[in-house]
């Protein structure tokens, strides 16, 4: 403690040396200070700043990999949801007749498809980053946090090609564009934060846990069909409706719906409970990753 | 009195070691839930996992001035690679404190980041923007490293095509290009051929000139009494010696020499050998002809080599190999193997052999000794090996001439053998006197 002390006012005095203090005049204080740190600790978000070429040149790499020696290139990121859509259309549309607010169930479903592909490919890829990049973990410090946040990134090029299909179908419907389009970035902006702060948690655990790498397509799964994808909230029932809300993805997938479609059964409330959700769940994930990012190195 | 660049103090690392199962670093959650009731009992008894505590660093304190190329030495396991990984935040110390005054880059591997599918243009930037670079700075120095790396041709090549030597040469092209203050190496050397290990000494010769601070972690004692002008022997996570490098370099091979075979000490530890155990070394040692024990020989000496072994099981004749390391390499460079006997070996037998190498033209420089006892026909597991377990053979350049062409100043290669050379054609030549040729202070690596 009073060496930092002593330090300030060295800081605060450039005039005066202390004799015997050998610390460069320029930069009294350390550019890095190394030493155990326990307990939860902030993000440290100018770092993470100084480090953003970084991130996107690792989002870069993620893209640029995806593309590589595949044959279809770019048309299984078209394809995928298409085909998707089209079996839910028939499985859940046609047979089951789940209730679709009144839209073209292939185009109700495929908004839906094309939030969620965008939110479980953030959770495939940041999942089992650390695992893939581990090399750079054991050789290399840059903040941690790069290797899953650029997967939020590197997933958004699959969803922009996602979105002008769903602008296609839109035309091919006779869907009317509104404004309520302009809030569109807001909820992919939602869907990322939700997505990164999940990914964050599974990531980190993944680490500790190797078997969570099996859990995850699981898990995955399972939230689908917990989340207004082939059906809609309607067909939760009224009282079950604020429970249900405690999943953030209601709040992204619905909005998806809201913002394309221009109607959607979910109220405001609603989307408040889930955004705070999704809010709680990025903030604990970013404060749990710093606490376990230090043991990375060791444990990867 | 120069400005600090690094201040350590008190810095240690502790690992915890499942003493019982082999348990990986990383435990399944099953397992998690599946010992939750134990450890809970456990923790609840106030008694922990049995885990054991090793500590790879220990209490290890100094400062580094800016400007100083320090070198760490010590054998496997010492905690050199931990304290830079420390140094360079991969991971994080369990007490102490460390200052680092200044922008700080880490090459602990040639290639980090380095992806097979990518080009080499795009892996340039994915590998500089890992190792610290902003875009910019790798788009400023682009053609620079390029042109070290000499890949020109190639660079829109997905590297998995590239050579082995084009793959090395690439990625410390980028390493080289990244201009931090301070520097922390480690083993780099250790990959790559001759050539380019010697590229790289270069390399590191040129930041040290610059002012630069440098850490160097290495086991190749010649490039760190090369390089360095300060030196720091770790022991088990213990710092044991700081101080010039001579100094350290004496102490560091007087504790080897603490370390040599005989009966009480911890090369006898099992861990340290190989081999069935049939048949084991009890002693050796390296002298000269007066039969003093030394490990410093002049070029032209004769080197003499005293074995004892003991036979444990019976054996299908005795065989032993004295061979050289290279300190650079670290490939053998040379090896002598000498039959005892190939009679039927009783257990219980003990021998003790000389062996010399007359007139050694090695070049100067440190050759850690490979030492090998066998069954002497060829024997999966019936032998002993002692591999730089010794102190290193060092080799310096004296005053002896060795043949006509001999320059002991010239440290090209591992020998130096005699050769001759006659002119066919002399007419159209200058005299030796104009020569164009130019002599470099260090001499120019050819590619």
């Amino acid at each position: 403690m009073s060496r930092t002390d002593a330090q300030r006012q060295v800081m605060s005095v450039p005039a005066t040396v202390v004799p015997g203090d050998r610390r460069p005049v320029s930069i009294r204080r350390p550019t890095v200070v190394i030493e155990p740190t326990s307990g939860w600790s902030a993000l440290n978000l100018r770092e993470l700043w100084t480090y953003r070429d970084l991130l996107f040149i690792l989002a870069g790499r993620d893209v640029k990999l995806r593309y590589k020696q595949t044959g279809l290139g770019v048309t299984w990121v078209i394809l995928q949801p298409l085909v998707a859509a089209l079996i839910f259309t028939i499985m859940f549309g046609r047979f089951a007749k789940l209730p679709s607010d009144g839209h073209p169930y292939i185009l109700f479903v495929f908004t839906g498809i094309v939030a969620w592909n965008y939110f479980a490919a953030v959770l495939q890829r940041a999942g089992n980053s650390l695992i893939g990049d581990s090399r750079l973990i054991t050789k290399v410090y840059f903040p941690r946090l790069a290797i899953p946040l650029a997967s939020t990134f590197s997933a958004m090029i699959d969803l922009a090609v996602s979105l002008g299909v769903l602008l296609v179908l839109m035309l091919v419907y006779g869907v009317p564009l509104t404004w309520r389009l302009l809030a569109l970035p807001f909820f992919v902006g939602l869907t990322a934060l939700t997505a990164t702060g999940v990914s964050l948690w599974l990531s980190a655990l993944n680490v500790r846990y190797r078997d969570f790498t099996h859990a995850m397509p699981f898990l995955i799964q399972v939230w689908m069909f917990a989340s207004p994808v082939v059906y809609a909230t309607t067909i939760v029932p009224q009282r079950w409706r604020l429970a249900y809300s405690l999943n953030p993805a209601v709040a992204f997938i619905e909005g998806f719906r809201w913002s394309v479609l221009g109607s959607s059964s979910v109220t405001w409330s609603m989307v408040v409970i889930t955004s705070l959700v999704a809010l709680v769940v990025f903030i604990g994930g970013a404060f749990f990753f710093r606490r376990v990012e230090r043991g990375f190195a060791d444990s990867v | 009195m120069s400005d600090l660049a690094i201040s350590v103090e008190g810095l240690a690392k502790s690992y915890l070691i499942a003493r019982a199962l082999g348990r990986q670093p990383y435990r399944t959650l099953q397992e998690e839930v599946v010992a939750l009731p134990k450890t809970l009992w456990k923790r609840a008894r106030g008694r922990a996992d049995s885990m054991e505590i090793f500590w790879a660093l220990d209490d290890v304190s100094f400062e580094v001035n800016q400007g100083e190329v320090v070198g760490i030495v010590g054998r496997n396991g010492a905690g050199k690679s931990t304290l830079l990984k420390l140094m360079s935040r991969i991971t994080q110390p369990t007490r102490g404190r460390a200052e680092i005054y200044g922008r700080i880059g880490a090459l602990l591997e040639v290639g980090t980041g380095f992806h097979a599918e990518l080009t080499g243009r795009e892996n340039i930037f994915l590998s500089g923007a890992i190792l610290g670079m902003r875009k910019a700075e790798i788009a400023r120095q682009f053609d620079a490293i390029v042109s070290f790396a000499e890949v020109e041709q190639f660079i829109d090549t997905p590297i998995k095509r590239y050579s082995s030597g084009m793959y090395t040469r690439l990625a410390f092209a980028v390493a080289a290009h990244l201009e931090p203050e301070i520097l922390l190496v480690d083993e780099v050397l250790a990959v790559g051929d001759a050539a380019f290990q010697k590229k790289c000494l270069g390399k590191m010769e040129d930041v040290a000139g610059e002012g630069r601070t440098v850490f160097f972690v290495s086991h190749n004692t010649q490039a760190i009494r090369q390089l360095c002008s300060r030196c720091i022997l770790l022991e088990h996570g213990r710092l044991v010696a700081d101080g010039g490098t001579d100094s350290t370099m004496t102490v560091y091979n007087q504790r080897l020499r603490d370390m040599r075979v005989d009966a009480e000490t911890g090369v006898n530890n099992p861990e340290n050998r190989r081999g069935s155990g049939a048949v084991r070394f009890t002693a050796v040692s390296v002298e000269d002809l007066s039969g003093a024990e030394r490990y410093t020989f002049e070029m032209g000496d004769t080197v003499r080599f005293r074995l004892s072994c003991t036979v444990n099981a019976p054996l299908r004749g005795l065989a032993v190999v004295v061979a050289f390391r290279s300190g650079i390499s670290r490939e053998i460079v040379t090896s002598a193997r000498h039959v005892i006997t190939t009679e039927v070996v009783e257990p219980g037998t003990s021998t003790t052999v000389i062996i010399d190498l007359p007139d050694i033209y090695i070049r100067p420089g440190e050759y850690p000794l490979y030492l090998q006892v066998s069954e002497a026909i060829q024997s999966p597991k019936n032998y002993d090996v002692l591999d730089d377990l010794t102190p290193p053979l060092v080799i310096i350049s004296g005053s002896r001439r060795l043949h006509e062409n001999f320059d002991p100043t010239r440290p090209y290669g591992v020998f130096s053998l005699p050769s001759r050379m006659a002119i066919e054609d002399s007419a159209s030549l200058a005299t030796p006197e104009e020569s164009p040729v130019v002599i470099h202070k260090r001499p120019q690596i050819l590619r």
